[in-house]
C-alpha cells in the first residue's frame, strides 16, 4: 500500500476562548483523502479543534491560536494571523451539527459559494450545483423543483444540501461537526454513505457523538479528553486495542 | 375560605375590566368614527369625496375632494421612508453585524433618542433650519412645501426602522450566519445575501411601522409643509396631509355638527384606514417571522 501523504500538519495548537484554554498542544497529521473522526466526551474540544481548521473562532473576540497548522501542499499555516480567513474558508468547507440552508431556493443555495466568489455565468453555475447535488446523494430527489425553498426539504434532505454547498467550491478538506446528530436513523445512515463515498475526492474530518459511526466511516480516529488528544491512530487499533486506558474506557461507554 | 374566593373573583374581575376597557375605548372611537362619517357621506356623494381633486370645505364654494390631502399625506410620506427606509436599513445592519458589542449598547439607546424628541421640535426645525438651507440649492422651493418636512419625518422615524429591523436581524440564528462564512463569503455579503433575506419578514414588518408613523405624523406637516391642500406630487410646493388637515379644523371654530365639522372625521376615517391596511400587513408579517426557523 502507498504511504497515505499528509494534508495538514497540526504542530502544537493550543487555543484559548480569553483566558480560558480548550485545546492543549495539539499534534497530529490529517492524511489526504481519508477520514478522520475526532471523538471523545462533551467539552472535550473535539468542535473546538475542528472549528480551528476553518477558522470558524475569529468570528468571535477574544479568541486565540498558537502554534499552527501547516496546510501541504503549498505550506500555509492557515491559523496564522497573516492568513486571511476567508481564504483559509474557501479551501476549506464545513458542514454543521444543525442543517442551516439559507432562505434561498435550493439551487441557490448550492451555488451560494460560487456566487461570493463572483462566479455569475449561468451554465457555470448549473453544471456545478447539478454535480454537487449529484455528489451529496441529492439530485434526484430533487432536480424537478431546484426552484423551491431549501426549506421545504426534510432535515436529511436539508443536511445532504448544505453537504453539496459544501462541495461546490471544490474544497480540499471537508470538515463535519456531529452532521447527523440532528437527524433520524435513515437520512444518518445516508450521510454515512455519503461521506465513505466522498473520501475518494477529499479530505474529511469529522466529529461525532457516536462512536460506532466514527468506527463506520474513517480511517483514523483521534480520542480526545479535556483538550487534548489522548490517542491517534488507525481506526480498528483504537476500537479494538486502544494503548491509552481512557481511550479503552471512553470506547467501552464506562465515562463519557 | 369563602372570603379568599370573594377576594380572587373581585381582583379578576377588576383585571378583566381594565382588559376589557382598552378594547371598549378603541371600538367606540371606530364607532364616532363611522357613525359621523356616515352623517358626511348623507350630505355628500362618495363617488366625490374619492375622486375629487379640490378640497374647500371651508371656503365658498366648498368642494369635498379628499384626493388632494391623501396625495400630500403620501408624497411627504414618500420623501420621509426615501430617507427612513435606506438609513435605517443600513443602521441596521451596522449594529447588527459589525458594530461592537460595547458600541452597539451605546449608539442603540443614543439612536432611540431620536424618537423622544418632542414632533413640535422637528416641526420648526424643518421650518426654520432645514427650508432655508435647502432653499440655497433649490431656489424654486418654496417656504412651506412637501420635501422638508417629508426628509425630518424621515429621519424622525429611523429609530423605528433600525430598531425593530436589528432585533430582527439579530433573531437570525448564529449557525446560520455561520454557514455563510463557512463558504467563505465576506461580512457584506453575508449580511446583504443571507441576514437580510433571513430577516425579511422582520424588516418588512419594522418598514410597516415606519409608514404607519409617517402617514400619521401631524405636527411636523402642520408646521412646515403649509397648510395648503394641493393636488400634486411636486414636493417643491406645499401641501396639506390628512392629519394636518384635522388639526386645522380642530383648532377653528368650526359649529358642532356642520359639513365642515364632519369633515374631519371623514378625514379621520381614511387615514384610519391607511393606516389600518399597512398594520394589518405589519401584523401579518409579524407572526409569518416565527414560522422562519
Amino acid at each position: 500500500m502507498v504511504r497515505d501523504s499528509i494534508k495538514a500538519e497540526v504542530k502544537n495548537l493550543n487555543f484559548f476562548y480569553g483566558n480560558v484554554q480548550a485545546l492543549k498542544n495539539i499534534n497530529l497529521d490529517i492524511l489526504e483523502k481519508r477520514v478522520t473522526a475526532l471523538i471523545g466526551p462533551s467539552g472535550c474540544g473535539k468542535t473546538t479543534f475542528l472549528r480551528c481548521f476553518n477558522r470558524m473562532h475569529d468570528l468571535y473576540p477574544h479568541n486565540r491560536y498558537e502554534g499552527s497548522i501547516i496546510l501541504k501542499p503549498d505550506d500555509i499555516d492557515i491559523i496564522s494571523p497573516n492568513i486571511d480567513p476567508i481564504e483559509v474558508r474557501m479551501r476549506i468547507s464545513m458542514v454543521f451539527q444543525k442543517p442551516n440552508p439559507f432562505p434561498k431556493t435550493i439551487f441557490e443555495n448550492v451555488a451560494y459559494g460560487l456566487r461570493v466568489r463572483g462566479i455569475s455565468n449561468k451554465k457555470v453555475l448549473a453544471e456545478v450545483v447539478e454535480k454537487s447535488l449529484r455528489g451529496a446523494a441529492l439530485w434526484d430527489e430533487v432536480k424537478d423543483r431546484l426552484d423551491k425553498p431549501a426549506f421545504d426539504l426534510s432535515g436529511g434532505q436539508q443536511q445532504r444540501l448544505c453537504i453539496a454547498r459544501a462541495l461546490a467550491t471544490n474544497p480540499e478538506i471537508l470538515l463535519f461537526d456531529e452532521p447527523t446528530s440532528a437527524l433520524d436513523p435513515i437520512a444518518t445512515s445516508k450521510i454515512e454513505e455519503l461521506i465513505v463515498e466522498l473520501k475518494n475526492n477529499v479530505t474529511i474530518i469529522i466529529v461525532t457523538h457516536n462512536m460506532q459511526q466514527a468506527a463506520r466511516v474513517s480511517e483514523y480516529t483521534a480520542f480526545m479528553y479535556l483538550g487534548e488528544i489522548i490517542e491517534y491512530g488507525k481506526t480498528e487499533k483504537i476500537f479494538t486495542a486502544p494503548s491509552e486506558k481512557l481511550t479503552e474506557e471512553y470506547i467501552t461507554g464506562r465515562f463519557g | 375560605m369563602k372570603i379568599k374566593k370573594f377576594k380572587e373573583r373581585i381582583i379578576e374581575s377588576l383585571l378583566f375590566i381594565c382588559a376589557v376597557s382598552s378594547i371598549f375605548i378603541t371600538l367606540s372611537i371606530v364607532v364616532v368614527l363611522s357613525y359621523e362619517t356616515f352623517g358626511f357621506f348623507k350630505e355628500i356623494s362618495i363617488v366625490e369625496f374619492l375622486t375629487g381633486t379640490v378640497w374647500t370645505p371651508l371656503f365658498e364654494p366648498p368642494k369635498f375632494g379628499i384626493l388632494p390631502l391623501v396625495t400630500g399625506t403620501l408624497l411627504t410620506t414618500f420623501i420621509a421612508l426615501l430617507v427612513a427606509l435606506p438609513l435605517g436599513l443600513m443602521s441596521a445592519v451596522y449594529l447588527s453585524e459589525y458594530a461592537p458589542h460595547r458600541l452597539r449598547e451605546t449608539v442603540k439607546p443614543i439612536l432611540e433618542l431620536l424618537a423622544a424628541v418632542p414632533t413640535v421640535v422637528y416641526g420648526y426645525f424643518a421650518l426654520l433650519f432645514l427650508t432655508p438651507i435647502l432653499q440655497k440649492f433649490l431656489t424654486e422651493l418654496s417656504g412651506f412645501n412637501a420635501l422638508s418636512p417629508g426628509i425630518i419625518i424621515g429621519i424622525m422615524i429611523i429609530p423605528y426602522v433600525s430598531s425593530v429591523s436589528e432585533d430582527a436581524m439579530r433573531a437570525v440564528p448564529m449557525h446560520i450566519r455561520e454557514g455563510s462564512y463557512a463558504m467563505g463569503a465576506t461580512k457584506f455579503q453575508t449580511a446583504f445575501k443571507v441576514i437580510i433575506p433571513s430577516a425579511f419578514s422582520g424588516i418588512a414588518a419594522a418598514f410597516l411601522i415606519g409608514i404607519s408613523r409617517a402617514v400619521g405624523e401631524t405636527m411636523v406637516v402642520a408646521i412646515a409643509a403649509g397648510m395648503m391642500p394641493n393636488f400634486t406630487i411636486n414636493p417643491y410646493e406645499p401641501v396639506q396631509t390628512l392629519t394636518a388637515y384635522i388639526v386645522q379644523v380642530s383648532l377653528g371654530d368650526v359649529p358642532h355638527g356642520s359639513i365642515e365639522y364632519k369633515t374631519i372625521f371623514a378625514a379621520g376615517m381614511v387615514l384610519f384606514m391607511m393606516t389600518l391596511i399597512f398594520n394589518i400587513i405589519g401584523f401579518w408579517l409579524r407572526k409569518k417571522i416565527r414560522e422562519a426557523y
